[in-house]
């Protein structure tokens, strides 16, 4: 359990996190979702006691994370893959983390094996891929049995292969009780694996939902028209009280089939050169969702500034 | 791949304790190459140039001037290269000891470990100095036994029993390894290698020197608590009478350490990692 409250952090003038308050439960995977720079890691970072709020607080099993005695046991977390010592072997590593918290050397072995990179255990870490600094640090965050897991967008420089253990990964860890909080920058990723999303956009709160409400609320349908006699047929269909729109050529007409669409046109004698259903992915509902506190935006050709792109 | 998660061995009691966390620091130093190349190093040159100049000395003894002779005293000799190359090889070694987690990031996972920040940089301090005082006790009693059997050729060896003699070698060690612990206070406070061994070379090579320079009796006063100038008279035969007596130069050179090992913990206390 995750606990978060009015969590603000200032870097100079910047507002990185503003008064954020959300919980993460256990038995679940929480996606933790927004675009580049909506201080995502920063959030991370201050429920570990790393950066220090500016304000709020953040608990980890109903305390804040360092009084916590037995640190690893608690949390397990992978923020940067590349926060190692390269100097060290990869067993090395893991047996000095292991004994910082006075667990059992035979740990190492264990998450070793888990992590599929005892073969590597031997080998200094800075020969190491970005896939095995990977599973490094989830073999490191797995080694004090937590309660607890954070990862900060573990499939980054993961192989499909890779990608796929860390799904699977994730979920046995939240179907064995416990709370599986990742982040993640991508949608598709977070619908594949989470059950319930926190969404933020520059450092604020967006929405805090279930997977299968975020993908009722963002499954608005709608069928696309390309015909000759386009301005006739939403007439028809505006005098059946059908919202329509007109979009680049095409006729949009929300909420309804396409059978009944092409009935419809038939019934009055209108040429259909194309009809089809189109699907809102995921991805179109999460920018929808985050279009307004996107920090990165890329200026269209032509506009005056990036936040009047769009 | 296995398909558990959980561990057989129990976890239950395990905690970030300070022996813990020691235990861990320990073997965070011996897994590194450089902690082996730099004391290797250290011990090697230090007893090698001692070994080389006392018989140097001895084989020359019968050449040398009458006026020299008169004022030779061999505790410097064998004492001081460890002295100096200690100072500048434990000095680096300290600033890495911890700018080497913030440079590779380490220091993050560390600390998510081990989220007690001050039970981590105690507990790192103590190893590094443990470790930096029993490889230069090493040095300064290896080097006063085989620089003295070199010298005993001519029979102008010193024996621990001697005036101050003891104290001169044992502070040696001791000496070096507070220059340790101002480096890693250095390290701890700036977090950058660089800035780190330019601060501690600067703090106990040029500070000092500097001192001198400082005008009239008031000058010269402060100058005696000027950090190196307090505690080098620990490692003295005959101590500087104008200087501050050997143990109390000595705890005032640890003051100045500690001094800012305090500062850095204060800064790690409210910092980012």
């Amino acid at each position: 359990m995750i606990e978060v409250e009015g969590l603000t952090k200032r870097f100079g003038n910047k507002l990185a996190v503003d008064d954020l308050t959300f919980s993460v439960r256990p038995g679940m995977v929480t996606g933790f979702l927004g675009p580049n720079g909506a201080g995502k890691s920063t959030t991370m970072r201050m429920i570990l006691g790393l950066d220090r709020p500016t304000a709020g607080t953040a608990l980890v099993g109903g305390r804040p994370y360092d009084v916590v005695s037995g640190p690893m046991h608690e949390v397990g977390a992978l923020l940067d893959a590349k926060d190692v010592h390269g100097g060290r072997t990869a067993r090395n590593h893991l047996r000095a983390l292991a004994q910082s918290n006075g667990l059992p050397r035979a740990r190492v072995d264990e998450v070793l094996e888990i992590a599929g990179i005892t073969s590597v255990a031997k080998k200094r870490i800075k020969g190491f891929s970005l896939g095995m600094n990977q599973r490094l640090g989830i073999a490191a965050a797995l080694l004090g049995d937590p309660e607890v897991l954070m990862f900060d967008e573990p499939v980054n420089g993961l192989d499909p292969e890779g990608i796929q253990w860390i799904r699977n990964l994730m979920r046995r860890l939240a179907s064995e009780g416990r709370t599986v909080f990742v982040s993640s920058h991508l949608m598709s990723e977070m619908a594949q694996t989470a059950d319930h999303l926190i969404v933020i956009g520059r450092g604020r709160l967006i929405a805090d939902l279930s997977v299968a409400d975020f993908i009722r609320k963002s499954s608005s349908n709608h069928v696309k028209v390309r015909s000759p006699q386009g301005d006739r047929l939403a007439e028809l269909l505006t005098a059946r009280g059908v919202t329509t729109s007109a979009d680049n050529g095409y006729l949009l007409v929300q909420n309804l089939d396409t059978a009944s669409v092409g009935d419809l046109a038939a019934e009055n004698r209108i040429t259909i050169h194309e009809l089809f259903e189109e699907k809102a992915t995921l991805e179109a509902a999460f920018m929808e969702l985050t279009r307004d506190s996107v920090e990165y935006q890329a200026g269209a050709p032509g506009a005056a500034t990036a936040g009047e792109a769009r | 791949m296995s398909t558990t998660t959980a561990g057989g061995a129990p976890v239950v009691n395990a905690s970030a304790s300070l022996p813990n966390v020691m235990r861990a620091e320990w073997i965070k130093l011996w897994s590194l190459r450089s902690t082996y190349w730099t004391l290797g190093t250290l011990v090697v040159v230090s007893i090698g140039l001692t070994i080389l100049s006392t018989w140097i000395t001895a084989r020359n003894w019968d050449g040398t001037d009458p006026a020299d002779k008169a004022t030779f005293n061999p505790t410097d000799i064998t004492q001081g290269f460890g002295l100096f190359l200690g100072m500048l090889f434990i000095s680096v070694l300290g600033v890495l000891v911890i700018s080497g987690e913030y440079s590779t990031g380490g220091i993050r996972t560390t600390l998510t470990a081990v989220p007690q920040r001050m039970t981590l940089l105690g507990a790192k301090a103590a190893v590094f100095l443990a470790v930096a005082l029993g490889v230069n006790l090493v040095i300064a009693f290896g080097s006063f036994f085989v620089g003295s059997f070199f010298l005993s050729a001519e029979d102008i060896q010193a024996s621990l029993g001697d005036d101050g003699v003891f104290r001169a070698v044992l502070g040696g060690a001791l000496f070096v390894t507070g220059c340790g612990l101002f480096s890693f206070a250095l390290g701890a406070l700036l977090r950058r290698t660089a800035a780190g061994i330019t601060a501690a070379l600067g703090g106990l090579l040029v500070v000092p020197t500097l001192g001198a320079l400082l005008p009239g009796s008031w000058g010269d006063r402060v100058n005696d608590y000027i950090i190196t100038n307090a505690g080098s008279q620990i490692a003295q035969v005959d101590a500087d009478p104008d200087a501050l007596a050997p143990w109390t130069g000595y705890l005032v050179f640890l003051i100045w350490g500690v001094g800012l090992l305090v500062i850095a913990a204060v800064m790690m206390q409210r910092r980012d990692a």
